[in-house]
């Protein structure tokens, strides 16, 4: 789960990590009423998940209340790279005197944490490492070890921090660790990490991803998911507990298991046709489930087939068959399903199907997933 | 043969009581698995259908002399248990549980590496492992998968995915072509069992004759493993990558299943495999079609 900029920061001020006093508004007279707290110059931010912000004119500096009535009546609702900006963070404008960057993240190869340390901060640090790979410092932390001061003192000189603000920093990547593991973060990056003219080392900016498998340690993580933001059919398919991700083509996709379900994607792609979305119904395949995933896929408008793709291990051909039965009774559906049924007892799922009395223009079922998918490819055209 | 797990493989199921546990356990003893014990604090002296249950790990391998050990409890409590076992001497862990936090995972698998290097971990988030016709720990419905034969060739079936564990298992089945060993190591970020350590198994297993390999989209574990098998293996192999056409950013069920910054595609994964002289097919069928074209010709 992601955060925006402003719950990163609040995330980070619980593991004493220095960001700017600041307020999040809505609209305009929100943003005017959170820049007197803040007390002027201010600098009014998108909150928006993207990189490229300040490249798009989501970030301006505002000295008076009739700048920040102009710029945030620019910025909110502005269209970034596809995301529409809902909210605007405000703080206190600080002074920069040097930009660094800081991140922690799980090395997956190397199975151990990662920190990424740059003098040169405030730029994508993709474009860091292609122009000058020498100037990131890549330093692995054992898990059950953790990062020292004395560690964090080190990469911070390797990385060419300058001497003034080498304490600083190495009492800031302490505390970013502290926040990577503790706060279970899959991500916890700042960019810039600042030096102020006064010496203080300061986060600007925060990227914080949260694995969402630690939500059960993290009751206060329930206020993120609020500001989530998913389409119509995402919402509706966490709000049935399924597996869910919406795309843009035109066959709709329903599979048990998350490799069957990516790999229906790429069969549907194979045979010319784009999938709708991912959807993982997950081992079961029962009638609730069922029909729950053929509600989310029917509020799509765009579908124009539905492809079942069903392997049955434990859960029996025969069983699944009568999921899908039941389900299609209960959903009215806009569009033809191709089925693929196939594992442990799947002739005689099959013959539950074929037998159930549903007209073939509602109901096709296909020995393999390749004429499976060719099928409802066709059907989508 | 088989790799790591044989009908001399004694089972505990942690969890044993609990309704995975149970489910499971009970259908891999059916399986023929050896289960000899289960494990539930506070529970000793029960039975789950004539399965003894004991406190703790340690009283269940002193009494039945268990080598492996089944993990069905919740995220929560599964950290502690891998631990547990590895504690009490456990050669093999097989874990099944879903949604341990990344953090704990990291944390449990270098603990492993520090203090128990003798104690191997499959999974989490994995469906298991099976060795047909003698062992089968996991969720794995032991049916689907064809028994090896005495003279073989068999093939060893290695893979991220659970669903597609199965359809490659029964792709194989549908040829006629006897498996060997088929080890679901799982999708999650940081999994006990790589790619590469199966692959060692197989290469140095004479049951095995050929390798199946499925892999997905993120992290770099099929680039690795294909570094492995330039230099490594010499038997020959098929395999197939799934999430070809999913988008950058987005998480595909499995924790790890995620293309980030153009890194851990599809494409570039099979490349990576194609170079290292895997025959690579564009779905799990061709998959199975290049291995029955490998199988037949080593016949």
């Amino acid at each position: 789960m992601d955060l925006f900029e402003y719950q990163g920061k609040q995330y980070f001020a619980k593991f004493n990590i220095p960001v700017s006093a600041g307020g999040v508004a809505h609209t305009v007279e929100e943003a005017v009423a959170e820049a007197e707290k803040a007390q002027y110059p201010v600098v009014v931010k998108a909150q928006v998940q993207v990189g490229g912000r300040g490249k798009a004119g989501g970030i301006k500096l505002a000295t008076n209340a009739d700048e920040v009535r102009l710029h945030a009546g620019n910025i909110l609702g502005m269209d970034i790279k596809g995301h529409v900006v809902k909210r605007v963070w405000i703080e206190h404008a600080s002074d920069i005197a040097e930009e660094y960057y800081a991140s922690f993240t799980l090395d997956r190869a190397a199975k151990q944490h990662l920190l990424m340390l740059s003098a040169q901060g405030g730029v994508e640090i993709e474009e860091v490492a292609a122009k000058d790979p020498t100037a990131i410092v890549k330093l692995h932390i054992n898990p059950i070890e953790g990062l020292s001061l004395a560690q964090a003192r080190q990469a911070s000189v390797d990385a060419k921090i300058p001497e003034k603000a080498l304490e600083g920093v190495a009492d800031m990547l302490v505390k970013l660790y502290e926040c990577f593991t503790k706060g279970d973060c899959d991500l916890a990056e700042i960019n810039p990490l600042i030096l102020k003219p006064t010496g203080e080392v300061h986060a600007l900016d925060a990227k914080v991803s949260l694995d969402g498998n630690a939500a059960f340690r993290h009751p206060e993580w329930e206020e993120y998911a609020a500001t989530e933001e998913l389409d119509a059919r995402e919402q509706l398919a966490r709000e049935k507990n399924l597996q869910y991700i919406g795309l843009d083509g035109t066959v709709g996709i329903i599979a048990n298991g998350a490799g069957l379900a990516m790999s229906t994607l790429d069969v549907v792609n194979q045979v010319g046709g784009s999938a709708a979305n991912f959807l993982d119904i997950g081992g079961g395949a029962n009638a609730e489930l069922m029909t729950a995933a053929l509600e989310v896929i029917n509020s799509d408008a765009k579908v124009k087939s539905i492809f079942i793709n069903i392997f049955g291990g434990i859960t029996r051909g025969e069983e699944v068959a009568k999921g899908i039965v039941e389900a299609v009774k209960r959903v009215t559906l806009r569009a033809p399903i191709v089925i693929r049924l196939d594992g442990t007892n799947a002739e005689e799922g099959r013959k539950i199907l074929a037998e159930a009395g549903i007209p073939d223009s509602q109901l096709t079922s296909r020995p393999t997933m390749l004429e499976a998918a060719r099928t409802a490819v066709a059907l989508a055209k | 043969m088989a790799i790591f797990v044989d009908q001399n493989t004694k089972v505990i199921v942690q969890g044993l009581t609990g309704g995975q546990g149970r489910f499971h356990g009970l259908r891999n003893k059916a399986y023929g698995t050896q289960v000899v014990g289960g494990v539930t604090p506070g529970k000793a002296g029960q039975d789950v259908e004539g399965i003894p249950v004991f406190d703790s790990v340690e009283d269940a391998v002193k009494a039945t002399g268990a080598t492996a050990s089944f993990i069905a409890v919740p995220p929560k409590a599964a950290p502690a248990a891998i631990l547990e076992a590895a504690r009490a001497g456990i050669g093999f862990v097989v874990c099944i549980t879903e949604g341990i936090p990344a953090q704990d995972e990291a944390r449990v698998y270098s603990t492993l590496q520090r203090d128990f290097p003798a104690t191997r971990l499959l999974g989490p988030n994995c469906p298991g492992i099976i060795s047909p016709g003698k062992c089968n720990i996991g969720i794995t419905a032991g049916e689907i998968a064809q028994l090896p034969t005495a003279t073989g060739p068999n093939v060893g079936i290695v893979s991220r995915s659970g669903t597609l564990t199965y359809q490659a298992l029964y792709e194989l089945k549908q040829q006629g072509i006897g498996v060997s060993t088929c080890v679901g190591i799982g999708g999650d970020p940081v999994p006990g069992t790589s790619f590469v350590d199966c692959l060692a198994e197989f290469q140095a297993d004479p049951e095995t004759h050929a390798i199946i390999m499925i892999g997905e989209i993120g992290g770099s574990a099929e680039e690795e493993a294909a570094e492995f098998i330039t230099h490594h293996v010499t038997k020959p192999m098929s395999a197939y990558i799934a999430g070809v056409t999913a988008p950058a950013g987005k998480k595909m069920g499995h924790a790890g299943a995620i293309v980030s910054g153009g890194k851990g595609t599809a494409q570039g994964k099979m490349d990576a495999l194609r170079m290292a002289g895997v025959k690579v097919g564009l779905n799990p069928t061709e998959a199975g079609s290049l291995m029955a074209e490998i199988v037949n010709s080593l016949r």
